[in-house]
């Protein structure tokens, strides 16, 4: 019996020993695919140049000769990228930086992402103006050259994982578990950089401080881009393109020497991230992306503040926006709005701290009798509260209770706030720009979310952040270290609630009204319990920049793609379940567990590089 | 046996006198289930203690007592003269710091990190000096780093600082978790089975790790089922049976104590019990579970070794033939024959042959 089953077993083994350095399909040599990709991926530049449709009615306007516009513009930046992977993966002199982890995994990526936003908009067109008779033939150059480019590039060579192999005795079902899965390892394979990432020269600081200064450039303008689609095409396209070029960065391994060069520097680039988020305003003519500027910094900062909750001591809450809203609220009592009961105007600087410290004590209140229960019973008490805030709300309206929130017509015109006799309720002009109200907020609000990054580095690099990581990990081992379990995480739960507070004083002025619709569970409109939770998993749980990265996507998905309309909250279930199929770690992975990524690529790294990080 | 640690007498000696940890009459109850009933234990300034007994016996159940993560149904603990408090934090930071049976470090942090959480107690920052960041913050914060790499390198992970602890092998991991503990600056330390799924090497490095820490002046309580590493190890030896101390003293009495063996070995078979004393213990521990019958075999060596290799166990380093049993009993640990009787059986024989 072993013997027979052995056999069919041996040749198994011996074929990919022979097919080891060759591509995921091998129709090409190496030498031809190669060849193939380069002319490929040039020829699609060359096609961005070119007419795709004959008439103007599809959105862009793609009828031009020699001037690419819209959908043509973002392939145009991925074949680029492709060519240059190429020609670097040629040695060609002066393109070797490009690509540090070996360039055929970047290639791969990038003829993915030329082919992804080619078809796409090729798909577009044929559906939006009725069949592929309205290509002209520059489209139809685009869409031949991108698949030839495809397919070529999936001819380049990779090191074959050893998989095991498909057991004839199985059932035909375990045997065809077996055989996708082996698919797909070579799939994945195929896509990852070929080797480890070369370590960066040393550098003078002033270069590299460039280097950061230009990555940060580029972030901006990427997002500047992104907030100023137009139209569903063209922002599908961008998350094709964005989505597909980062990741043949990231093969490349660019991205993984920006990290290194970010966290070498790292206040200087979180600084210069600020400033670049700063001179967002100044690269738009009217106020309408400054407003969703600001929306999505609202969202942003409250997602960071959920991450100190959920990301660092590990206490899932689900009623976070209520603290939002005793922020918003508490502002708002005391803004000498009109349909204040108090009818008090308190200074902004006050209003600040009063709507801080009543988040502050509502989040004691909450926590001290639900935080000694813990994981899945905390979520559901939370829960419970995030939902009691907004019915007392609602009923606290003269009829039903006492009149202090006016009930479901909320707190209205709230006035615009003034600081200093800055009225942020109009324009300005700066240096020749106009300014407008919500730039005005925008970047107060930048402030807030400056304060909270602080707050969320400084707790979560020290004493008590290694608490709440403890707990978190291990509460029985923590409490057996000497860590007052409770006392740590009332600390967090009651400064996370002070950091929504804190935001939720800007808000309220931001959007002139205080509703306890607002301050829902779930909804159409993010800024809601599940959204921001969603965000922080999503961004990445413990990390500074992924719930800022993760919180802007869930604002700007939603925000743009209007057609989705009811299917909205279904489309971003199935890609939260995607994303935490694909990558449960989140966009931007912890600190802690890059550290585990880099044991297997380079054991001198993790010593030298955290080191300084924690310094 | 402890002759090979003189040095460390002539420290300890001064203070030597002095009781550490005082349990008096400590019961515990779950329900209508007795684990720990009545025990008194005592342990002084630089001894090295040792807690044995066959598998639930009560000897976790009694370490989670003595650390406050149970609050004894009856009795007292008192650290130092002082009753301890019935929170595990506060036990840490009065100064009785312990380790798991099965590890449980923070498997997400690094190794220096996990080592920082342990100084936790003896640091005093809080949330407005870490938001704040004045010179004391970084002082503290420098001093509980150094603290930490010092540590780690007393138990030889300094270079792997910036490792998580998850991707540690396991012996490393047992080490560091010992290193944790030390960071709170205890004065005794409580080690629950430091060298459960060790090789005889690696329990050889554990042994001269804790003699280590008995030199720094801490007090170590020591949970084991390696009869071979506790007699070598420990001043004195408690014997837990049923929740109840069987006897207390040092390695050659409670080797040679009756009682222990028949708890162990289950009472001979042909012969009739000599006294009425170990068989009450013994019929329980005998027909109490399949576990109870493990641990004979387990544990069958251990006589043995008082006539033969104690003598010279100390000074040879581990010869392949001197591991071998160490290694079998670890293994009958795992598969637990179904028959006490069986077991018993097995292991008489098995005696005869290794004495």
């Amino acid at each position: 019996m072993t013997t027979i089953s052995e056999n069919p077993q041996a040749p198994a083994a011996a074929a990919p020993a022979k097919t080891a350095d060759r591509g995921l399909i091998g129709l090409l040599p190496e030498r031809t695919a190669r060849a193939v990709v380069l002319a490929g991926a040039a020829l699609t530049v060359a096609s961005c140049f070119l007419s795709w449709t004959w008439t103007p009615r599809f959105p862009g306007d793609l009828t031009v000769y020699g001037y690419p516009a819209g959908l043509q513009l973002q392939v145009l930046v991925t074949g680029v990228l492709t060519v240059l992977f190429a020609l670097s993966s040629y040695g060609v002199k002066g393109l070797g930086w490009l690509t540090p982890a070996g360039a055929d995994g970047a290639i791969k990526f990038g003829a993915l992402a030329t082919f992804g936003t080619a078809w796409f908009t090729v798909a577009a067109i044929s559906v939006q103006l009725g069949g592929p008779v309205n290509l002209e033939p520059g489209g139809v150059v685009l869409a031949v050259a991108t698949l030839v480019t495809l397919l070529a590039a999936l001819d380049l060579p990779f090191k074959r994982p050893a998989v095991l192999p498909v057991d004839p005795e199985d059932t035909r079902w375990d045997q065809h578990k077996q055989s996708r899965r082996n698919r797909w390892t070579a799939v994945k394979a195929a896509f990852a950089a070929p080797h480890a990432v070369k370590k960066l020269p040393p550098l003078p600081s002033a270069v590299e401080i460039l280097i950061i200064a230009v990555v940060l450039g580029l972030a901006l303008s990427v997002f500047t881009y992104g907030i100023g689609t137009e139209y569903d095409e063209l922002f599908l396209g961008f998350l094709i393109t964005a989505g597909l070029g980062f990741a043949a960065i990231g093969a490349s391994g660019l991205l993984k020497q920006a990290t290194q060069l970010t966290s070498k520097h790292q206040n200087l680039s979180i600084a210069g991230a600020f400033i670049a988020a700063a001179l967002f305003p100044f690269t738009q003519t009217d106020d309408q992306y400054a407003t969703l500027g600001v929306y999505i910094l609202i969202f942003a900062t409250v997602a960071l503040g959920l991450n100190i909750v959920v990301g660092l001591a590990g206490l899932l809450d689900l009623g976070y926006v209520a603290f939002l809203g005793v922020g918003a609220y508490a502002a708002a009592l005391v803004s000498g709005a009109p349909t204040s009961p108090f009818g008090v105007h308190f200074p902004f600087w006050a209003a600040i701290l009063v709507g801080a410290a009543a988040s502050v004590v509502f989040g004691v209140l909450i926590g001290a009798p639900t935080l000694r229960l813990r994981g899945d019973y905390l979520a559901i008490v939370t829960l419970g509260f995030g939902e009691i805030f907004r019915i007392t709300v609602m009923n606290t309206d003269g009829t039903s209770g006492p009149d202090i929130t006016n009930g479901s017509n909320g707190i209205a015109s709230i006035p615009n706030l003034n600081l200093f006799g800055f009225d942020f309720g109009q324009p300005h002009t700066i240096a020749g720009f106009t300014i407008g109200r919500f730039a005005n907020y925008f970047f107060l609000m930048l402030l807030i979310t400056a304060v909270v990054v602080l707050v969320f580095r400084r707790s979560g690099d020290s004493r008590i952040g290694r608490a709440w990581v403890a707990i978190r990990e291990d509460e029985t081992a923590a409490l057996a270290m000497g860590i007052n379990g409770f006392r740590v995480k009332l600390i967090a739960f009651a400064l996370g609630a002070g950091l929504a507070g804190l935001a939720g004083t800007v808000q309220a002025h931001v959007t002139y009204t205080v509703t306890p619709e607002q301050y829902l569970f779930a909804g159409p409109i993010p800024p809601n319990s599940a959204f921001l939770l969603a965000a922080v998993v999503l961004g990445g749980m413990g990390t500074m920049s992924g719930p800022l990265v993760g919180a802007a996507l869930l604002f700007l998905i939603p925000n743009k793609l209007q057609f989705m309309g009811e299917y909205q909250l279904f489309a971003f279930g199935v890609a939260l379940v995607l994303i935490m199929r694909f990558r449960p770690e989140g966009i931007i992975a912890d600190k802690r567990r890059q550290l585990e990524f880099h044991e297997n690529d380079d054991t001198h790294e993790p010593a030298a590089t955290p080191a300084k990080a924690g310094a | 046996m402890t002759t090979t640690t003189t040095k460390a007498d002539a420290t300890a000696e001064p203070a030597a006198r002095e009781t550490v940890l005082d349990a008096r009459g400590v019961t515990m109850r779950f329900g209508g289930l007795t684990a720990v009933r009545d025990v008194n234990l005592t342990v002084n300034s630089g001894e090295i203690v040792g807690l044995i007994g066959p598998n639930g016996a009560g000897k976790t159940t009694f370490f989670n007592c003595l650390t406050g993560l149970y609050v004894p149904t009856e009795g007292e603990v008192r650290y130092k003269g002082q009753v301890l408090p019935p929170k595990s934090f506060k036990v840490t930071a009065a100064g009785i710091a312990r380790t798991f049976q099965n590890i449980r470090l923070f498997n997400n942090m690094t190794v220096l990190e996990n080592v920082l959480v342990g100084r936790h107690t003896r640091t005093k920052e809080g949330l407005w000096s870490a938001l704040l960041r004045g010179p004391g913050f970084k002082r503290a914060e420098a001093a509980s780093e150094k603290r930490a790499m010092e540590l780690l390198e007393f138990i030889g992970l300094a270079d792997k600082a910036q490792h998580l602890a998850k991707n540690l092998p396991y012996g490393e991991q047992r080490k560091l978790e010992i290193a944790r503990a030390l960071a709170s600056d205890p004065g005794l330390i409580l080690l629950d089975e430091p060298t459960a799924g060790m090789n005889p090497q690696e329990t050889r490095a554990a042994e001269e790790l804790i003699f280590a820490i008995r030199d720094m002046g801490i007090a170590v309580l020591v949970i084991e089922h390696d009869m071979r590493f506790i007699f070598n190890l420990c001043d004195r030896v408690a014997v837990l049976v049923q929740g109840q101390k069987l006897i207390e003293g040092d390695s050659q009495t409670v080797q040679s104590d009756e009682r222990v063996i028949a708890a162990y070995l289950g009472e001979p078979i042909d012969e009739t019990p000599k006294a009425a004393a170990p068989a009450e213990d013994a019929a329980p521990a005998a027909g109490d579970t399949t576990e109870d019958a493990a641990e004979t075999e387990a544990d069958a060596d251990a006589p043995a070794e008082d006539e033969a290799p104690a003598d010279d166990a100390p000074a040879e380093e581990g010869t392949p033939a001197d591991d071998a049993p160490a290694e079998d009993a670890s293994d009958a640990d795992d598969d637990t024959p179904a028959d006490a009787a069986d077991a018993a059986k097995d292991a008489a024989p098995g005696k005869e042959n290794d004495a």
